[in-house]
């Protein structure tokens, strides 16, 4: 659709030694991410997993400015990420719709802050209908499902044409098969506006549906312990062998680290 | 000319008489009272009015009520709710002829404090010049002015304390101690600060609108969820558009709250500001003729007050239900 430059779009996110140390109400601090390294290339989709308190919400909320790294820098094609941007779209678990504005003054939201909506008015139409909802315009958000809520926040987000789109667990709150139709809608997206993306989930199977790479994350502290690359081609099968395989490959990673006195897991 | 004859037998079926007995109550009940106000000859004691304004008045409604119905004849939705509201019309004309038989007819009651609807009704015809043009804009002007800049700086001092926190740390000690005041028990210092007495009623209306709205728009302010400004913040919004444009919507339902009490607080105060200092008004126009005894021109005053007020806060809700069209499960009024 809108991508001019194409292939140019998506921006490079390089994470450089980046630790988080928050307070803890008792005084002491707590390392919620020690020395995370990580490159994420144009165009690419990284999923981060692992289970609570591992720091992959800490790592999306770094990259996205809502929080500042203790220590480490992080850059976006170079430039150094300081506080939230438009050129760097997220995505909640809960939509956030406004709820006192339609879903088309909700899409139009990025547009009208941005003060560019005069000029790029026809796009409001041109992404609802991208996502699917062409004909909800005029509905308030509290007359729509989670599913379509959720593809009227992802509108709102990519409307701005941002470099990199962050998902916070976007679809963890959906039922199985809306999931899956939105795991689809997500890679129709990327591939209609070569973004990059970053996502989190604590879903082993969508990150290696939707993600070029898995981050895999451990916790006290939460670091990454392991990168793996998904070597199928898209579309991809869910239940292929080779799926299957990096599937109890991921959960293994994870199961060792937190559980090392318990026997590994197998399927 | 078929087409004509059945369409109107069609609204003729929607005519109160035409309904089945007990959809029609209200036209009865109306019937009933003009039948007692013509049979029964007046006592003495009230005094006799120009008019048989009372009689106007019954004829009048009888109209509307026959006609009122054809109105909504084509939309079942509102005749239903017309025919839902009979009863409680029926009901309203029952009592009012039942006070116009004890207090006119029968003497039961003082008539120096219980008036005939008739008396009243002559004030509300005859002094309407006086009432309406003179008394009433003159309340309506103090409430306007003190309404609105009232709620004006309710709303700056509301969204500052939301928003900023050396304002909250400075402002909010002060909205706790002088808010929680009567702006009734400010009158002896008002009287004497102000340079005239309706400057001072209308900071009154002002303070007691004032409160209530700063309370509200800061406590709405401060509960929006954060995450709302952090995604307006990723979708390119700086400081001052999400004060605009996401945190005073979120906070919409609550500065409504805070409008409404200041309304009905500001309601109170002036009518106390003209009872006490301001020589004007409705307020001042009842407790004036309370001290020369007039109590029909009191309940004519008090009828005004009544039915402006009900006007005000309709409009009031009005405006909340276009403005907060996108809430869920609302108040209504």
């Amino acid at each position: 659709m809108v991508s001019p430059s194409g292939e140019g779009r998506g921006g490079v996110i390089a994470i450089n030694e980046v630790s988080k140390i928050f307070p803890h109400p008792d005084g002491t601090e707590v390392l919620a991410l020690a020395k995370a390294d990580l490159t994420v290339e144009a165009g690419e989709f990284v999923s981060l997993i692992g289970p609570s308190g591992c720091g992959k919400s800490t790592l999306l909320r770094l990259i996205a400015g809502l929080e500042t790294p203790s220590s480490g820098t992080l850059t976006l094609d170079g430039r150094i990420i300081n506080g939230p941007d438009a050129e760097r779209g997220l995505v909640f678990q809960n939509p956030y719709l406004f709820p006192w504005l339609n879903v088309f003054n909700n899409v139009a939201f990025g547009l009208k802050a941005r003060r560019v909506y005069k000029q790029q008015k026809h796009l409001v139409s041109q992404y609802l209908d991208l996502v699917g909802l062409g004909k909800f315009g005029r509905v308030y958000p509290h007359h729509l499902s989670g599913g379509m809520a959720q593809r009227a926040s992802l509108a709102r987000a990519i409307i701005n044409q941002p470099r990199v789109l962050l998902l916070d667990e976007p679809l963890g709150a959906l039922d199985a098969f809306t999931r899956m139709s939105m795991q689809d809608e997500i890679l129709r997206v990327r591939a209609e506006e070569m973004i990059t993306m970053v996502m989190v989930t604590h879903d082993v199977d969508e990150a290696i549906y939707l993600s070029d790479r898995v981050v895999v994350m451990t916790p006290s502290p939460g670091q990454v312990e392991t990168i793996i690359t998904v070597p199928f081609a898209r579309p991809r099968a869910r239940n292929t062998p080779d799926f299957l395989n990096l599937r109890s490959q991921i959960l293994e990673i994870l199961n060792f680290a937190g559980h090392l006195e318990e026997p590994a897991y197998q399927i | 000319m078929a087409k004509l004859l059945a369409s109107t037998l069609k609204r003729l079926g929607d005519w109160p008489p035409f309904w089945p007995l007990g959809q029609n109550l209200a036209v009865l009940a109306i019937l009933l009272t003009l039948a007692l106000e013509k049979a029964l000859p007046s006592s003495g004691l009230q005094p006799p009015v120009e008019r048989p304004y009372f009689q106007y008045f019954l004829f009048l409604s009888l109209g509307v009520f026959l006609l009122w119905p054809l109105t909504g004849a084509r939309s079942p939705e509102k005749k239903s709710k017309f025919r839902a509201k009979d009863k409680f019309y029926a009901m309203a004309f029952l009592l009012l002829g039942s006070l116009n038989v004890v207090a006119g007819k029968m003497d039961l009651l003082p008539a120096i404090f219980f008036p005939t609807p008739d008396r009243i009704l002559a004030v509300l015809v005859e002094d309407f010049n006086y009432l309406i043009l003179v008394c009433l804009y003159s309340s309506a002007k103090l409430l306007v002015t003190g309404f609105f800049s009232g709620a004006l700086a309710g709303l700056i001092t509301g969204v500052a304390i939301g928003f900023s926190k050396p304002a909250a740390y400075w402002l909010n000690p002060l909205i706790k101690i002088l808010g929680p005041i009567p702006p009734t028990a400010w009158i002896p210092i008002v009287l004497v600060a102000f340079p005239t007495t309706w400057a001072g009623a209308a900071f009154l209306i002002a303070l007691s609108v004032w409160f209530p709205t700063s309370v509200m728009t800061s406590s709405g302010i401060l509960n929006v969820q954060n995450a709302y400004f952090e995604v307006s913040s990723a979708l390119g919004a700086k400081k001052v558009y999400q004060i605009f444009l996401v945190g005073i919507p979120a906070a919409m339902p609550l500065i409504f709250t805070g409008l409404f009490s200041g309304a009905c607080a500001s309601f109170l105060t002036l009518m106390t500001a003209e009872m006490v200092g301001v020589k004007n008004g409705l307020g001042w126009y009842i407790n004036w003729q309370r001290e020369m005894l007039s109590y029909a021109n009191v309940y004519a005053g008090l009828i005004v007050i009544a039915i402006s007020f009900y006007s005000l806060i309709t409009l009031f809700f009005l405006v909340r239900d276009r403005l907060l069209v996108w809430q869920k499960g609302m108040i209504k009024w």
